[in-house]
């Protein structure tokens, strides 16, 4: 077959979410770090969210799946912290679909100094701003917990890191 | 460079974390309040996932699988210190461990993120930006409990004393520690407890407790070369009977 481009390699894991959160695939959710085509290898670099993310073993098995699906025989996928993840690495576009998803996506890591920023998330749901933080810890490694006084519902942010 | 001592170092980090993260996941279910559960359960996972990371540079320096060296080992082949090992007790103590080991983890990854083991220091870049989480989430309750009731203070103030002993244990000096800070692996014990002091200090005087002096304080020792409590071993034995019935379970 015909050896694809790093941009072919790209559009292909587009199609990969994140386990989590469905709408958002691993390409916009920045774990992507490196993808090469080397004499029709492919060589693609990954890293977690967080050290401890239990999705990732799950994440590196579907892109896999997705190299094997457009028939790649030669590839490496190495996960590693040479460039590590920062919630800085989501995409505009992931950022979007995290909101429409109703997740507040993370602020800027600039502005995160202290609890402060976590304190006052806008809500994705009404961007009501008269919110505050329940816990910085929530269901997932990424994710704290938030309640709006707008429209007094529970949110949860993807934490700045 | 030295791998004998570049070894001994992150053994004892890694257990440190695999040990304190299988105490905080104790807490899974138990939690004062859910929120806290869900903290406790989180940094737990923190906590696993991190020592796993560092398994797997000692791996690549030729040592065992990770999960070798996690269920594998027996108490007096374990680096970690003792502080880590305690059990939970009450809440009071859980937190206040908490604060005194995060605050110094925090740290030593912040002096390891610029470690000439390039490995390492990726690691801990990455590292001590999550454990802000860890730190934050122990002064906000340090602040509010240890100047709340009565009640809140005197339990934090008698869990204190009881945890610094323990807590400067964290310290306990490797047999390699000139090589580690003459190869820049890491800077060293005594500059990492020279800045936590500072920085336990410092969060502590927002409180209503009183802090004794360091110098009446007698470290307890020998974590670090594999003389444990007796709270050690059945600590392992729990947390490794599913993986010495059956090494090949999937869960």
């Amino acid at each position: 077959m015909q050896t694809p481009s790093v941009n072919d390699i790209y559009t292909w894991l587009e199609a990969v979410k994140d386990p989590e959160i469905p709408v958002l695939s691993l390409v916009d959710l920045g774990v992507i770090t490196d993808v090469s085509v080397v004499n029709g290898a492919v060589k693609i670099t990954m890293t977690p969210t967080f050290v401890g993310c239990p999705a990732l073993e799950f994440m590196k098995n579907e892109v896999i799946e997705v190299l094997k699906k457009h028939h790649i025989e030669q590839f490496n996928v190495e996960v590693n912290f040479k460039t590590p993840w920062t919630s800085d690495r989501i995409s505009a576009r992931g950022r979007a679909a995290l909101k429409k998803y109703g997740l507040a996506p993370p602020p800027a890591r600039q502005v995160f100094t202290d609890l402060e920023i976590l304190e006052h998330a806008p809500c994705p749901r009404c961007n009501g701003t008269k919110t505050e933080i329940k816990n910085p810890f929530g269901p997932t490694l990424c994710r704290s917990i938030h309640y709006c006084h707008d429209c007094k519902e529970a949110f949860e942010q993807f934490k700045p890191l | 460079m030295n791998n004998l001592a570049l070894k001994e170092l992150l053994y004892k980090i890694a257990d440190d974390q695999l040990i304190l993260g299988h105490r905080n996941s104790e807490w899974t279910g138990f939690g004062p309040l859910l929120e806290e559960d869900i903290a406790f359960s989180s940094m737990a996972q923190d906590k696993i996932g991190q020592s796993q990371a560092l398994y797997t540079l000692l791996h690549q320096l030729g040592e065992q699988q990770p999960d070798t060296l996690a269920f594998m080992r027996n108490a007096n082949q374990f680096h970690n210190c003792i502080l880590v090992e305690l059990p939970n007790g009450e809440y009071d103590f859980s937190l206040i461990r908490h604060f005194l080991f995060d605050t110094a983890e925090a740290m030593r990854f912040e002096l390891l993120s610029s470690s000439s083991y390039q490995p390492l220091a990726e690691l801990a870049r990455k590292v001590r930006s999550e454990l802000r989480y860890h730190t934050l989430h122990a002064n906000i309750w340090m602040k509010q409990l240890g100047s709340a009731t009565e009640e809140s203070i005197q339990r934090l103030q008698r869990s204190l004393e009881f945890a610094l002993p323990y807590a400067l244990g964290m310290f306990e000096k490797s047999p390699y520690e000139s090589d580690l800070i003459a190869q820049g692996i890491f800077e060293g014990e005594e500059a990492l407890a020279v800045r936590w002091k500072k920085k336990v200090e410092d969060i502590l005087q927002q409180t209503s407790l009183h802090l004794p002096e360091w110098k009446i304080l007698t470290p307890v020792l020998g974590g670090r070369v594999g003389d444990h409590s007796e709270h050690l071993q059945p600590l392992l034995d729990e947390m490794s009977e599913v993986f010495k019935i059956d090494p090949q379970a999937e869960w």
